[in-house]
């Protein structure tokens, strides 16, 4: 296969990134809904589970 | 004043997950390695680009996807700015902030793609990639003017002002390979011309698909999380506004102290 470096680094930065984002993202929202009453979690729907 | 309430988050898996972020979840966990296996083993290369062939399956679902980020945002300012919802500005800003991974994504991945077929990683001269730029940078400075210290429905007018103004650069972005086409690298639009074999096609939108699957994804967790942070920022002020009215009440008690002290003397 030919470019096979460019194909690894291309492909690891478009699942990396996004997978690093979701992370942030999954931790920022743990970390809040842990300081925000479940009264006041409108449209967070685990909170209704 | 900090309000704790871990206890009642015990046993959950994620605090902004739910049974449809589960579902969404559970298909990018099939549809990304099946990605992977069409991009690399079953379509085939191509004649001019070679290998190099298997990045635009990612390259151009981000891209879409970036376009697709940016005008919601531009939809939630717009109906922020009508109907003054913060479920609209919390809608705007989740999709900014994923639109500008995307669009970093569109950048790095285009730059690694362009090196092995153009042979730069980067052209100046190239229409697209100096107005993609202009887009990526536009909403950086969505996102820090949203980081601006102000009332929050201040902040959103002028957040939804610079959203609605950064999405008009979307349609040159997309349309710039043809109304500038000798100042461009790029190829004008292949996907529609028949050209393309089979296999080709349906990775590519294999790949659109997936791409869709984690942006709806991102986008539900995402404003969760600014949902949240919006309450937690109106808890703070609740605080804030408790404390100030409770240091009145001190000085109001202090101050007719010393009145009353004065009037005895």
């Amino acid at each position: 296969m030919s470019h096979l470096g460019y194909l690894i680094a291309g492909w690891a930065f478009g699942i990396g990134v996004p997978g690093i984002y979701a992370i942030f993202v999954l931790r920022r929202g743990r970390k809040l809904s842990a300081e925000v009453p479940v009264e006041r979690q409108r449209w967070i729907s685990s909170g209704e589970e | 004043m900090k309000i704790k309430f871990k206890e009642v988050k015990e046993g959950r898996f994620n605090a902004t997950s739910s049974r449809s972020t589960r579902f969404l979840g559970f298909c990018l966990a099939l549809g990304i390695p099946t990605l992977i296996l069409f991009a690399f083993v079953f379509s085939p290369k191509d004649d001019t680009m070679e290998d190099a062939v298997r990045l635009l399956y990612i390259h151009v679902p981000v891209a879409i996807f970036s376009y697709v980020a940016f005008g919601i945002t531009a939809i939630g300012s717009i109906c922020y700015l009508w109907k003054q919802s913060r479920w609209w500005d919390t809608t705007a800003h989740a999709s900014a902030e994923i639109g500008v991974i995307f669009s970093a994504l569109t950048l790095i991945t285009g730059s690694i793609w362009g090196r092995p077929t153009w042979n730069t990683w980067w052209e100046w001269g190239d229409v697209r990639l100096v107005t993609t730029l202009v887009m990526f940078l536009m909403f950086v400075g969505y996102l820090a003017l949203r980081q601006v210290p102000a009332q929050p429905q201040i902040r959103a007018k002028r957040a939804a002002i610079v959203g609605i103004i950064g999405t008009i650069n979307i349609p040159i972005v997309n349309r710039s390979v043809e109304w500038w086409e000798n100042s461009t690298l790029h190829q004008q639009s292949s996907l529609t011309d028949g050209n393309l074999e089979d296999l080709t096609l349906f990775t590519w939108f294999l790949g659109t698909l997936i791409l869709g699957i984690a942006y709806l994804w991102l986008m539900i967790h995402r404003f969760r999380v600014g949902w949240l942070a919006s309450e937690h920022e109106a808890l703070g002020y609740g605080a804030a506004i408790e404390e100030r009215q409770a240091e009145a009440g001190i000085q109001t008690a202090i101050a007719s102290e010393y009145r009353e002290e004065g009037e005895i003397e």
